[in-house]
């Protein structure tokens, strides 16, 4: 006797969750996943799984009945982060209840957690990108490990984003899935890709609405099946705007669970009760989601205006001017508030015997509550460097009656500061933004900061030293070429026989470089610190009296061990030969390939752009980095811990960036060129410019996984003997010019943040113009790719045909090749971008780099390279083979 | 041949007893366990009961028997440690194929003699997996929750070779048994599938897991229905409870599965919870008494006995179930 079984979505923990018609809507949590939360992943990169830990059982106690764990971030080895955190999940019972959701974009790191979790889990997530045959393959997995999958609505030809797309590919995927790799259908959940609305472009009209009746007939043509979603991806044009989001996130649901989607995640401190939203906003909000008017974005835009508005008005709240003196000195500090801060100093100044009395007693006792909050975590950086500006006003308001009580008192001498420290660029590099906040950040507290600038020789650092008797000297950079700098000015001082400290930071540094290749260099402390925050720790205990001593001796220890870890480490690494590498290179069919003719061959020079077309082409993301916010933008904005922050830095950056638009403050200038071109001999590429130049690329040696070709750049340009014309392009785009005399002018007010965010802002545009340069000679002057049509978010995931490698980063680290780019181009002469004796680019806000277009073309890290390739490097470039290994240095194995 | 899983559908089928109470019988000493063969082996091995397959096949064959001769419909190989990661306590990691395969083998024979005899009650010979003497989602050590004592990989892989030697032996089907961490299960289960695909067959699978205590969980904390779907992704025989608890005990706990799964449920008790002495001393009669109530409950479809059960516990059982009707199975329609 048989009997039939309803077929539901089941997961295990300790314990089932099963998923029926009548289940409420399964809210996934999300908070332990390295890209959504910055608390959770400081806690990973800090090696804080106990911490790491909290976050997991507050989101289960806070209601989460899946838990999704991403260990996806470059810096982290994803695989061992997501074994030691399951393992650790799994030990804690009140936690490991509910089931997991595995996510990550790596396969391995997908199958190391799966190995690992005994409950049925969740895998996130799995889609015909790359094609059926590892689709179909890692579903065989999926069935075998036992697990639910997400499919992701994305296809060899890419990522669903209209109704007729999103059906055709769950249909295909829902077919393979079940009657080829024979998944129980009730295990697949389809996520059709929630994309923003209102953003004002018309094809994302129907974003809302084609997800939603995507969703209503997933559910009812593919059966037993799930459907989830990320939510506030739905109103990301209106983040800042809570009210509107809220509402548009719970308008957003309502219909969506009507019409089938089941799970999701949903941030529930986001999301208002669909029938508490007023009556004209969910009128507004439902017409931009079901797109019901043509004109329904620009009302909803310009009610949600008024909205914000009224969350606004009731928040200036003056009361705290009626606190005492030291709150109110404290508050300003601590709030950044530079608005009374005169006179509440003046008032200082009366009520003391001495002037200098206000900056030790009452400024300090506000810096101090600052540094506490700073070292807490409960403030952060952009916080910080106002309340620097807070305080240097104060100062600066101060000194004169000081000056004048020194006049009187001749006798008594400076004010003790906490050290000295010097600051410096070196040689031949031009990036000081992170420099500069750690600067303002000692300087908060108490110490004297020398700062020499940029491009700083080592004799000039050398002699300020010795000159101002500094107590510490702080070295930083961001390329490559640096890092030798930092090398030798450790032995100069070393030579010299200095006895104080040396930090290190910038970004190309690493604890690695300082331990293996500076610190045996210098029999004195050497300190890798790469944020502020640790700044100011490592600066105190360096300069401690008492315990520097003990704290010096432990550093060095702990920095020989660290050597001798990773050298040891390093040796296990396997290397092919230059000629066997070449023999297993990126091989592309060229008798398949129709390489695309560039419309107009030759160099264009762009003597001025217009700004405001950059805008929309600015990747947000790295700019909060700098600012030590970390988080996606716009995601960042709504985080649940530097939220708050990011929103206020956010809104500083936008207007300073109206000033600079309207203003004209900075100028865009760029330049490329289009030209004929051929691989010859494996790794070098011919270009036929006005005379005959080569571009010298280098391959991968590294020892990898049996068929993974060994790429170099020259791979993705037909070689000679193909008898096929390619062809390459270069280019180089600035909006550095002005940014120098800006950040100068706002530096004379005393405004270091300023200062910071104007060239934190140039970065960024220099890094839009590529973008538009890019997409502009894809679609245009190269042409090739014509019918491009990409959302912003696509072109900060790199979703386009084509690469730009720039000289210096990844795939091609050698920054010798940019003097190439600048012959061919003659970029100095026609944009007047320098390069330093390092090759950093001048001004400093930047990029170039080649353009490749043939659709297999990716960007790839080099690697280590071994000596033989450096020695053929050489030879090819006609330069000699320690001129080459100088340059390389950074990618040459040790072994 | 008789297929396992068409005779399920007719009637209750009955599963041998304790093969270790049984051997206790014999009280073999270091030498017997040895016997000529390991006369010199370096390590002790009294206790090493699986070896006893190749030392004493004879009593191996003969407690075969007496399950059979008390009604027992399917036996289990003499294999419950039979892995690399069991044995390397003996030392006898590069044994495992040929304890495996002889043990196989001796069962094998035995259930045909029976089935040759009375060929309308077609015996089976179930390949013995047991948990191993490791956990995969477990830590041994308190002070460090994060470490494991064995991977997902190295049970897969030894998990593999014994079964592939079981199968090779002539065993008709693999019970994955006293499973006490899920996670070691699905090793083994995973295994299972890799030669169902390399040999292109189909092997019928028995699963059953180890409610450690009253809590009603398993010894790596879960619910009997968060077990039941964590396994739930292998087309399965029948899928059950072992060990630990007497029969009563068990009795929630196969309610769970029995209204849950759509497989066969199995369900092979202790002889009551041990005494003082760590002795089962429920009589057959108290043990058949509570099975009752599976019965008349509709839970089961292969009922028998773990630790302190005998061939008279499984004759009284055997006897009770003729009278029942095997409990309804659920078929999915796709």
């Amino acid at each position: 006797m048989t009997e039939a079984k309803p077929r539901y979505l089941k997961l295990s923990g300790l314990e089932p969750l099963v998923v029926t018609p009548e289940s409420n809507f399964v809210n996934v949590g999300e908070r332990t996943n390295v890209a959504g939360s910055k608390k959770f992943l400081r806690l990973i990169k800090e090696n804080k799984f106990e911490e790491a830990l909290d976050v997991a059982r507050h989101q289960v106690e806070g209601g989460a009945q899946i838990i999704d764990i991403n260990m996806d971030d470059g810096l982290i080895d994803g695989k061992e982060a997501m074994v030691r955190f399951l393992n650790l999940v799994i030990a804690e019972p009140d936690i490991a209840r509910v089931p997991i959701m595995i996510d990550s974009s790596k396969w391995e790191i997908i199958e190391a957690g799966l190995q690992v979790v005994q409950g049925k889990c969740v895998v996130n997530s799995i889609s015909l990108k790359e094609g059926e045959e590892e689709f179909v393959h890692h579903a065989k997995l999926i069935k075998r490990y036992g697990a639910a999958v997400i499919v992701m609505a994305f296809d060899e030809v890419g990522q669903a984003d209209n109704y007729d797309r999103r059906i055709e590919i769950s249909k295909r995927s829902y077919d393979i899935l079940v009657n080829k790799v024979g998944l129980p259908p009730e295990d697949l959940i389809f996520d059709l890709n929630i994309f923003p609305v209102a953003t004002g472009m018309d094809e994302h009209k129907r974003n809302a609405i084609d997800f939603i009746e995507a969703t209503r007939w997933v559910r009812k043509n593919l059966p037993h099946c799930s459907v989830s979603g990320g939510v506030s991806n739905v109103s990301f044009s209106f983040r800042g705007n809570n009210p509107v989001r809220e509402a548009m996130h719970s308008v957003f649901l309502y219909h969506a669970i009507k019409a089938g989607m089941n799970m999701g995640i949903v941030n529930p401190a986001l999301l208002e009760v669909y029938d508490d939203i007023p009556k004209d906003l969910l009128e507004h909000v439902e017409d931009v989601m079901l797109d019901r008017r043509e004109d329904a974005t620009e009302r909803l835009l310009d009610f949600a205006e008024s909205v914000v508005g009224k969350a606004r008005e009731s928040k200036i709240d003056l009361s705290w001017r009626e606190e005492p003196l030291q709150n109110r000195i404290t508050r300003a500090l601590v709030k950044g508030i530079d608005q009374y801060i005169e006179t509440d100093v003046e008032e200082a100044r009366q009520a003391s015997a001495k002037p200098i009395e206000v900056i030790e007693g009452h400024l300090m006792t506000g810096m101090n509550v600052v540094g506490d909050l700073f070292g807490s975590g409960k403030m952060f950086l952009p916080q910080v460097v106002k309340s620097a500006r807070v305080m240097k006003k104060a100062v600066a308001y101060l000194l004169p009656y000081i000056e004048e009580e020194k006049l009187l008192n001749p006798q008594q001498g400076d004010s003790t500061n906490a050290g000295k420290i010097l600051m410096a660029t070196v040689k031949g590099d031009v990036h000081d933004i992170g420099k500069n906040i750690v600067s303002v950040v000692l300087a908060c507290n108490n110490y004297e900061i020398v700062d020499l600038g940029v491009m700083v020789p080592p004799e000039k650092i050398i002699q300020t030293a010795i000159d101002e008797s500094v107590d510490i000297i702080g070295l930083s950079g961001l390329i490559t070429p640096s890092l030798d700098e930092m090398v030798h000015l450790a032995k100069e001082m070393e030579r010299k026989n200095f006895t104080i400290p040396l930090l290190i930071g910038g970004a190309t540094t690493s604890k690695a470089h300082t331990a293996v290749k500076i610190d045996p260099q210098y029999g004195q402390a050497v300190v890798h610190v790469n944020d502020a925050s640790r700044a100011v720790t490592v600066v105190g205990d360096l300069l401690q009296k008492e315990s520097s001593g003990r704290y010096k001796k432990a550093i060095k220890e702990d920095y020989h061990l660290f050597r001798d870890k990773f050298l040891k480490r390093a040796v296990q690494k396997e290397f092919k030969t230059l000629e066997s590498a070449r023999a297993n290179k990126f091989k592309i069919d060229w008798d398949e390939t129709t390489i695309v003719k560039p419309k107009q061959l030759g160099i264009q020079v762009i003597e001025e752009l217009a700004l405001e077309k950059l805008v929309p082409y600015i990747d947000w993301t790295p700019f909060f980095r700098s600012w030590e916010l970390h988080g996606k933008y716009p995601d960042i904005l709504t985080d649940d811990i530097v939220g708050e922050q990011a929103t206020q830095l956010f809104a500083d950056a936008q207007q300073m960036l109206d000033t600079v638009l309207r203003e004209k403050q900075l100028k865009a200038k760029g330049i490329f060129g289009l030209f004929p071109a051929n691989t010859i001999n494996d790794d070098d590429i011919e270009v036929a410019a006005d005379e005959r130049y080569v571009f010298r690329t280098l391959r991968q040696q590294l020892k990898r996984r049996e068929g993974v070709p060994d790429h170099a750049l020259a791979d993705f340009i037909a070689p000679k003997e193909s008898g096929q014309q390619d062809y390459i392009g270069c280019f180089c785009v600035s909006t550095g010019f002005g940014t120098a005399d800006l950040a100068k002018a706002y530096e004379e007010q005393l405004d270091d943040y300023s200062s910071i965010l104007i060239k934190a802002l140039a970065d960024r545009l220099a890094e839009a113009f590529a973008e538009y340069l890019h997409h502009a000679v894809r679609t245009e002057h190269w042409g090739y790719a014509a019918n491009e049509h990409l959302t912003n978010e696509e072109l900060i995931n790199e979703s386009y045909k084509g690469i730009r490698p720039a000289p210096g980063y990844p795939a091609c680290p050698d920054h010798l090749e940019k003097l190439t780019i600048w012959d061919i181009l003659g970029v100095a002469d026609k944009i007047g971008v320098k390069l330093t004796e390092s090759l950093a680019m001048w001004p400093a806000a930047s990029v170039s780099g080649y353009y490749f277009a043939n659709p297999e073309a990716r960007y790839f890290g080099l690697g280590k390279i071994k000596e033989d390739q450096v020695q053929d490097f050489a030879d090819r470039k006609g330069i000699a083979v320690e001129k080459a290994r100088q340059w390389l240095a950074p990618n040459i194995s040790e072994d | 041949m008789v297929m396992i899983k068409d005779v399920l559908q007719k009637k209750i089928l009955v599963l041998d007893g304790a093969m270790g109470t049984m051997l206790q019988r014999y009280k073999f000493k270091e030498e017997d366990f040895r016997g000529e063969r390991f006369a010199a082996w370096e390590h002790p091995l009294q206790g090493n009961n699986d070896l006893l397959s190749l030392t004493q096949p004879e009593a191996i064959a003969e407690v075969h028997r007496k399950y059979f001769q008390a009604g027992a419909d399917i036996i289990e190989t003499n294999t419950f440690s039979g892995t690399t990661i069991a044995m390397a306590d003996y030392h006898m990691e590069d044994l495992v194929y040929e304890l495996n395969y002889e043990s196989a083998r001796i069962a094998k024979k035995v259930a045909d003699e029976f089935t040759r005899k009375e060929p309308h009650k077609p015996r089976f010979v179930a390949g013995s997996m047991g948990p191993t003497n490791k956990t995969a989602s477990m830590s041994p050590d308190v002070n460090d929750p994060g470490y494991r004592a064995v991977s997902f990989d190295e049970l897969r892989i030894a998990y593999k070779q014994q079964a592939e030697a079981l199968l090779d032996g002539g065993s008709d089907l693999l019970l994955v048994e006293t499973i006490f961490d899920t996670l070691n299960a699905k090793a083994a289960l995973f295994a299972i599938e890799e030669i169902k695909e390399e040999r292109k067959i189909d092997i019928p699978i028995m699963v059953s897991g180890t409610i450690t205590d009253a809590s009603g969980r398993t010894l790596s904390g879960q619910t009997a229905e968060a077990f039941l779907i964590s396994i739930s992704h292998i087309p399965i025989l029948s899928v059950g409870f072992n060990c630990a608890l007497g029969a009563s005990q068990l009795v929630p706990h196969l309610e769970v599965l029995s209204n849950k799964t759509e497989h066969a449920v199995s369900a092979h008790p202790n002889a009551g919870l041990p005494n003082a002495f760590g002795e089962y001393d429920e009589t057959p009669e108290q043990m058949a008494q509570q099975i009752k109530e599976y019965l008349e409950k509709g839970l089961v479809n292969i009922v028998g006995g773990c630790c302190g059960t005998t061939p008279e516990h499984i004759s009284a059982i055997a006897e009770l179930v003729k009278q029942h009707e095997p409990r309804t199975l659920i078929t999915q329609n796709v």
